[in-house]
C-alpha cells in the first residue's frame, strides 16, 4: 500500500545544531500519527518540515506518492492548525476560512459550498460573519481547523492546537478532533508535549528526544511495552517506578539487598546471561494492596507514606526495596499515612531495562 | 455571621478604627504623593508653555504695542494683521510673497518623501522579519549603521550625486534625499513591529498558499495601523521641520517653510517686525503641531507596539 506521507532521512541543521537526524518515518493513509516529546525535541520542527515551511537539510519528503522536498507549501496538498490559531485578525470567520481558496482563484460558488460545508461540519455556522477577537478560545480553534478543512487536502497537520486552551475545553474538542478524523478519514499529523492527548488520539505515538525517534507504535504497546527508559519514564501520570540492582536468572536484587523474582517475566531477546546491572519498572497501577498482593509473586510489607486522594482513585507514596514508590488504587480502599500495608507485583506486567544501555531487556 | 458579631463587640482603640473597613478603601484626594505629582505637572507645562504664550500674545500686538516692552501683557486690541502680513506679503529674500509659497513648497516635499519612504521602509521590514535571505542581518546591520552617521558628513557627496542625476535644486532631489534618510529609522520601526506580530499568522498565510505582496497586503498592512501612524508623525514632522536638505538641494524656487521663515526672521533690512516673525513662526509650526494632536494616543500606542523584541 503506498504510504500517505513518506519521510526518508531527514535531516535538519540551524547552522552547527543538528535538530533533526536522519529520521524516517511513514505513515499510513488515514492513519492519526501523535508526535510527542518535550520543548525542544524537533517535533514542531518536523511538522514544519512536512508543510513546508523550513527547508530540510538533507533527505526527501514525499506526501501522496509525490516527492514534496521542494514544493511550497500550497502545494504540498496540505492543511496546518496552529497553537495560536493564527486567525487573520482582521478578516471576519468566512474570509478566513475562504482565503486560501481565494489565494487559489478558485469560482465563487464553489467557494461558498466548501465553506459552507466546513462550518457545517464544525457546527461555527452561526459564527461566519464575527471577527476573531470575537470568537472564545474554541471557538478560534475551530475556525482554525476549518481553515484546514475548506481546502479539502489528504494531509492535516496539527501544531499543539489544544495548548492555548483550558483544561475542559481541551477534553472536548479532543473527542471533536477524534470524531473529526472518524468522519473524514484524513491522514492527520499531530503535534503535542500532552501525553493523554497523544494516547487517547493516536493510531501510532511516536515519542521523540533530540531530533530522534524513540518509540513508533500503538499507545498500548507504548504504554505497556516502553522500548527504552525515558519512554517508559516519559509516558504515563505518575510516572512509572523503577528499581535499580542486578539482574541474575530469575532473581532481581535491589540496590538495598531485596530480591524480587522475575521469572515470569517476557524478555525481548531472551534473558542475558550472567549477571547484570537492570532497572526494573513498575506502573503505580499494577501494584497491588492486601488480599491482590498476596497472590503476587513479590510482595512486601511496607508503610503508607502520603495518600493523595484524586477522586475516581486514591495515589498512594510509599517504600519498596527502600525506593518511594507510587501506586494507584481504587478510592473505595480506605488507607491512612501511617498504615502497614502488603503490597505485591508481578513484574510480567512490568518492564526491564538494561542499566547501560536503557534499552527494554 | 458570628465573625462579624465578635469584631464588633471588640473595644475600639483610638480614633481612626472607629469606621469598620468595608467596601473600597476609601482614597484621599490630598496625599503627599498627589501633591508633589501635580505640582510638578503643572509646573513644567506652565515652563513649556510660556514662549508660546508670549509668541501667541506678541503676533496679535502692534508694533508700537511692541515697543512699549511689556512682552508678557495681553495685547490691547487683537489684531490679525500680522498673521495676514506673514502669511502674504512678508519678504523672504528678495521676494516678498509671505510664507505662501514655501508652505506649498512643503506640502510638495513631504508628501511624497512620507509616503515613498514609508512604502519602502515597510516592505523592507516585512522582507527581513519573514522572508529571511542570506546576508538579511548584515544588510539590516548596514541600515542601522547608516543613522549613526551625521548628516553633514553625506552632504557634499550627494551633493554630486544629485548633480550627476541632474536633478540637483529640484524638488525630486529634496524628496529622494528625505525618503533615503527616512529608511534607517523607519526599517528598524517596521522591523520591530512586525517581530511583533505573531509568526504563525504569517505561515498560516503561506500554507493557505499566498506570496510575498499578498501576504503584505491582505494580511500584514490591516494589522499595522499604529506603527504606520508612528511613521507618518516621525516623517511629517521629519521632513517639515527640516532646514538643511531643503536649503542645500530644493532651489531657491522651491525653498521649504522652514528655510523662508529663516529668511523672514532673519533678514537684515528694516527695523524687525516681531508680530510678523511670531506669527510667521507659529503658522510654520502649526502644521507638526496639529499632526501630534490629532494622532496622539495612536503615536503612544504605536510606539510601545514597535519598542518590544529587538
Amino acid at each position: 500500500m503506498q504510504h500517505s506521507v513518506s519521510i526518508r532521512d531527514l535531516s535538519l541543521n540551524f547552522g552547527n545544531v543538528k535538530v533533526l537526524e536522519h529520521l524516517n518515518l511513514d505513515i499510513a493513509q488515514g492513519e492519526f500519527i501523535v508526535l510527542l516529546g518535550p520543548s525542544g525535541c524537533g517535533k514542531s520542527t518536523l511538522l514544519n518540515c512536512i508543510a513546508g515551511l523550513l527547508d530540510v537539510s538533507g533527505g526527501q519528503i514525499f506526501i501522496s506518492g509525490k516527492n514534496v522536498t521542494w514544493e511550497e507549501p500550497k502545494d504540498r496538498g496540505i492543511g496546518m492548525v496552529f497553537q495560536s490559531y493564527a486567525l487573520y485578525p482582521q478578516m471576519t470567520v468566512e474570509r478566513n476560512l475562504s482565503f486560501g481558496l481565494r489565494v487559489a482563484g478558485m469560482p465563487k460558488a464553489e467557494i461558498e459550498q466548501r465553506v459552507k460545508r466546513a462550518a457545517e461540519i464544525l457546527q461555527i455556522e452561526p459564527l461566519l460573519q464575527r471577527k476573531p477577537a470575537n470568537l472564545s478560545g474554541g471557538q478560534r480553534q475551530r475556525v482554525a481547523i476549518g481553515r484546514a478543512l475548506v481546502r479539502d487536502v489528504d494531509v492535516f497537520l496539527f501544531d499543539e492546537p489544544l495548548s492555548n486552551l483550558d483544561a475542559k475545553l481541551r477534553s472536548d474538542l479532543r473527542v471533536e478532533i477524534k470524531r473529526l478524523h472518524q468522519r473524514l478519514k484524513n491522514t492527520m499529523i499531530y503535534v503535542t508535549h500532552d501525553q493523554i492527548e497523544a494516547l487517547t488520539l493516536a493510531d501510532r505515538i511516536a515519542i521523540m528526544k533530540n531530533g530522534v525517534i524513540q518509540q513508533l507504535a500503538d499507545p498500548h504497546t507504548i504504554y505497556n511495552k516502553p522500548v527504552n527508559l525515558y519512554v517508559a519514564g516519559f509516558i504515563g501520570s505518575p510516572s512509572m517506578n523503577f528499581i535499580e540492582g542486578t539482574l541474575d536468572g530469575a532473581n532481581f536484587t535491589a540496590n538495598d539487598g531485596t530480591v524480587i523474582p522475575v521469572g515470569s517475566y517476557e524478555y525481548v531477546a531472551g534473558a542475558p546471561a550472567g549477571a547484570a546491572k537492570a532497572v526494573l519498572g513498575v506502573r503505580p497501577e499494577h501494584i497491588f494492596l492486601g488480599a491482590e498482593a498476596e497472590a503476587m509473586p513479590y510482595k512486601a510489607q511496607a508503610e503508607i507514606e502520603i495518600v493523595e486522594p484524586m477522586g475516581s482513585e486514591t495515589l498512594a507514596w510509599t517504600k519498596v526495596a527502600g525506593i518511594p514508590v507510587t501506586f494507584r488504587c481504587s478510592s473505595d480502599i480506605v488507607i491512612n499515612a501511617g498504615d502497614k500495608v502488603t503490597v505485591g507485583f508481578d513484574i510480567a506486567r512490568g518492564s526491564m531495562f538494561d542499566a547501560t544501555t536503557e534499552e527494554r531487556l | 455571621m458570628s465573625q462579624t458579631a465578635t469584631m464588633a463587640s471588640t473595644p475600639v482603640t483610638g480614633s481612626q478604627a472607629a469606621v469598620e473597613p468595608s467596601g473600597p478603601r476609601p482614597k484621599p484626594f490630598f496625599t503627599p504623593k498627589k501633591i508633589i505629582l501635580y505640582t510638578t505637572l503643572v509646573f513644567f507645562s506652565l515652563y513649556y508653555l510660556f514662549p508660546l504664550y508670549v509668541m501667541v500674545v506678541t503676533s496679535l500686538k502692534t508694533m508700537p504695542e511692541i515697543r512699549f516692552g511689556n512682552i508678557f501683557a495681553l495685547p490691547q486690541t487683537p489684531n490679525l494683521d500680522a498673521w495676514v502680513r506673514a502669511w502674504t506679503s512678508a519678504c523672504t529674500g528678495l521676494t516678498c510673497e509671505g510664507l505662501a509659497p514655501g508652505f506649498w513648497n512643503s506640502v510638495k516635499i513631504t508628501i511624497p518623501s512620507t509616503i515613498v519612504s514609508i512604502f519602502i521602509a515597510a516592505v523592507n521590514g516585512y522582507a527581513l522579519v519573514n522572508w529571511r535571505f542570506k546576508g538579511s542581518e548584515v544588510f539590516f546591520a548596514i541600515l542601522i549603521f547608516g543613522s549613526f552617521i551625521p548628516y553633514q558628513v553625506m552632504l557634499y557627496p550627494l551633493v554630486m550625486i544629485t548633480r550627476e542625476l541632474k536633478i540637483f535644486g529640484t524638488l525630486q532631489a529634496v524628496i529622494l534625499i528625505h525618503t533615503v534618510f527616512g529608511m534607517p529609522i523607519l526599517t528598524l520601526l517596521f522591523r520591530n513591529y512586525f517581530a511583533s506580530l505573531p509568526q504563525e499568522l504569517f505561515k498560516a498565510a503561506r500554507v493557505d498558499g499566498a506570496g510575498f505582496w499578498r501576504i503584505f497586503f491582505e494580511i500584514m498592512l490591516p494589522m499595522s495601523l499604529p506603527i504606520f501612524v508612528v511613521a507618518l508623525i516621525l516623517q511629517v514632522t521629519g521632513i517639515w521641520n527640516d532646514f538643511l536638505f531643503g536649503v542645500v538641494f530644493a532651489g531657491t524656487q522651491n525653498y521649504p517653510m522652514t528655510v523662508q521663515l529663516n529668511n523672514i526672521v532673519n533678514s537684515a533690512q528694516g527695523t524687525p517686525e516681531y508680530n510678523v516673525n511670531m506669527a510667521a513662526t507659529v503658522l510654520t509650526g502649526l502644521v507638526p503641531l496639529t499632526v501630534y494632536f490629532v494622532s496622539g494616543k495612536w503615536f503612544v500606542r504605536g510606539v510601545a507596539a514597535g519598542a518590544v523584541k529587538g
